[in-house]
């Protein structure tokens, strides 16, 4: 049923982070937002699981209104989405395995064993197998941002939001996470949202684009769509060159 | 006139700012015991955290109380002479020990041990989005966080009370009969002469409603930590602050209640 974001607004006391922005997420697919920083993409994210409620306009996922949930139906929802923090967040008290089977335990029936199996899986595909006795300061930064990453598609959800899954990794980390998010959604056809400022990364696992800019959509539209877009804001941002966002402002 | 009114507004102000807090306070208070029901989720770590706010402060507590005993013993002592009798000493140690000073001072070491070390853990997960995680994770972040910590606090700070309120007395006498030359005889018979059942319910009562707040202050904190290592550094200060001053109240409270 995937991700409809419809007029959303958010301030912060008088600062106005979203401005009524609007996108989709289609079933099965991932979308990519772009947009400077502090331009609210994170903002936009939490208020998909619920971590802040909208001060207007709303978040509609698998068919169901996030802010008008209640705690339990939430809590149910948050069983379906996979969520990839921007420093991986991981819980510093405990070890990777631990960390990857914290939502395993909450969220599935499985028993100890399929879940030490289903942990390694995961280890496995972030190519951290071994790992699993290691606490998270015994992580390198890459390292640690694929472990968020296993710790995110652990129950198999159906929907995955990436906040900067690739900032400050080198290109080798990069281009497997990349790998990762497409399998993901090729295979499990997970619908995606990732937000981030590589563009390298973005053409590779976007389907569609979506650009966050003043709090509103400045552009939706495919990969092809956005690199033929003459909207000075659009091309200098993808481009890299700040004098045409300039100049539109 | 702005400057005569200046110390008004700041007055004014801080009383707002007090009463905010107390309602927030109180909410997160009212938010953790709906979330106990929870038990799923926060029964795994009561025994963990029971050890972290009880077993591991025991050291600290048994040190404070045994010195306590100590000087109690010869300050009485240095009192009465001549004017009371000596086996006062243990009338004077065994109720200020269980009355007073076995709780409070017990509360207010576990405030700078266990209310700071609560603080900062809390507030280092919410700034590094630990907190957010456990949401997405599907746990409640009260019935994982805050209601293992606090039912600790109530279950363990009266253990350790009880633990420092006897050795608190048993120092005093072995100061006496060493350092005063009283008799243990002597020492024993002041010790039981005003002893009341009562006075051990009263540092029950007391030590358990310092855990409560002791805890429930110190995650508090934690949970509305802003920033990053600053505040995280500020939170843990005013955890301590706030709990210590919190328990000098509460003392008052219950010399006035239950006295």
């Amino acid at each position: 049923m995937g991700i409809v974001i419809r007029d959303l607004h958010k301030s912060f006391g008088p600062k106005v982070v979203l401005d009524g922005f609007s996108v989709e997420a289609r079933d099965g697919e991932t979308l990519v937002i772009l947009g400077g920083s502090g331009s609210g993409k994170s903002v936009t994210l939490k208020h998909v699981v619920g971590l802040l409620t909208p001060d207007s306009g709303e978040v509609e996922v698998d068919g169901q209104i996030v802010s008008t949930l209640a705690r339990e139906e939430l809590f149910e929802l948050r069983r379906k989405v996979g969520y990839v923090f921007q420093f991986a967040a991981l819980f510093d008290s405990m070890t990777l395995a631990e960390n990857v089977a914290m939502g395993l335990r909450r969220k599935s029936d499985m028993d100890r064993e399929a879940i030490a199996e289903r942990v390694e899986e995961c280890l496995r595909l972030v190519d951290l197998d071994g790992y699993g006795e290691r606490t998270p300061s015994e992580l390198s930064g890459g390292q640690r941002k694929r472990a968020g990453i296993a710790r995110a598609i652990a129950t198999k959800p159906q929907y995955l939001l990436y906040d900067e899954p690739t900032t400050g990794l080198d290109p080798v980390t990069r281009a497997m996470i990349d790998q990762l998010i497409l399998r993901m959604s090729d295979e499990l056809g997970v619908t995606g949202i990732v937000i981030t400022h590589d563009m390298d990364s973005a053409f590779r696992v976007a389907d569609r684009f979506a650009m966050l800019h003043n709090g509103r959509c400045r552009f939706e539209g495919t990969p092809d769509e956005i690199r033929a877009c003459e909207d000075p804001v659009v091309r200098g941002f993808i481009e890299g060159r700040p004098e045409l966002m300039e100049k539109e402002s | 006139m702005q400057l005569l009114l200046k110390p008004f507004a700041l007055l004014g102000r801080g009383g707002m700012t007090l009463a905010a807090g107390v309602g927030q306070w109180g909410r997160l208070t009212a938010e953790t015991v709906q979330a106990a029901r929870h038990v799923d989720v926060w029964l795994r770590l009561l025994i963990p955290q029971m050890a972290r706010v009880g077993v591991d402060s025991v050291p600290i507590a048994l040190f404070i109380a045994l010195f306590t005993g100590i000087v109690l013993a010869l300050q009485a002592s240095y009192t009465f002479t001549g004017a009371i009798p000596l086996y006062f000493v243990g009338v004077l140690v065994g109720k200020t020990m269980m009355l007073e000073l076995g709780p409070v001072l017990t509360g207010l070491a576990l405030s700078g041990r266990v209310g700071a070390n609560i603080a900062a853990e809390i507030g280092t997960m919410r700034v590094t989005e630990q907190i957010d995680a456990l949401e997405t994770l599907a746990y409640p972040p009260i019935a994982y966080l805050v209601v293992p910590r606090v039912l600790a606090g109530i279950i363990m700070v009266p253990v350790v009370t009880a633990l420092a309120i006897g050795v608190g007395i048993v120092a005093g006498w072995i100061t006496a009969i060493q350092l005063l030359d009283m008799s243990s005889a002597d020492f024993v018979n002041g010790l039981t002469l005003f002893f009341l059942p009562f006075d051990v319910t009263f540092a029950m009562i007391k030590a358990t409603s310092f855990g409560f707040i002791i805890t429930s202050i110190g995650c508090f904190f934690g949970f509305n930590t802003q920033g990053g290592a600053e505040g995280v550094g500020h939170s843990t200060t005013r955890a301590v602050v706030v709990s210590s001053m919190a328990i000098l109240v509460l003392d008052a409270f219950w010399a006035l209640v239950l006295l």
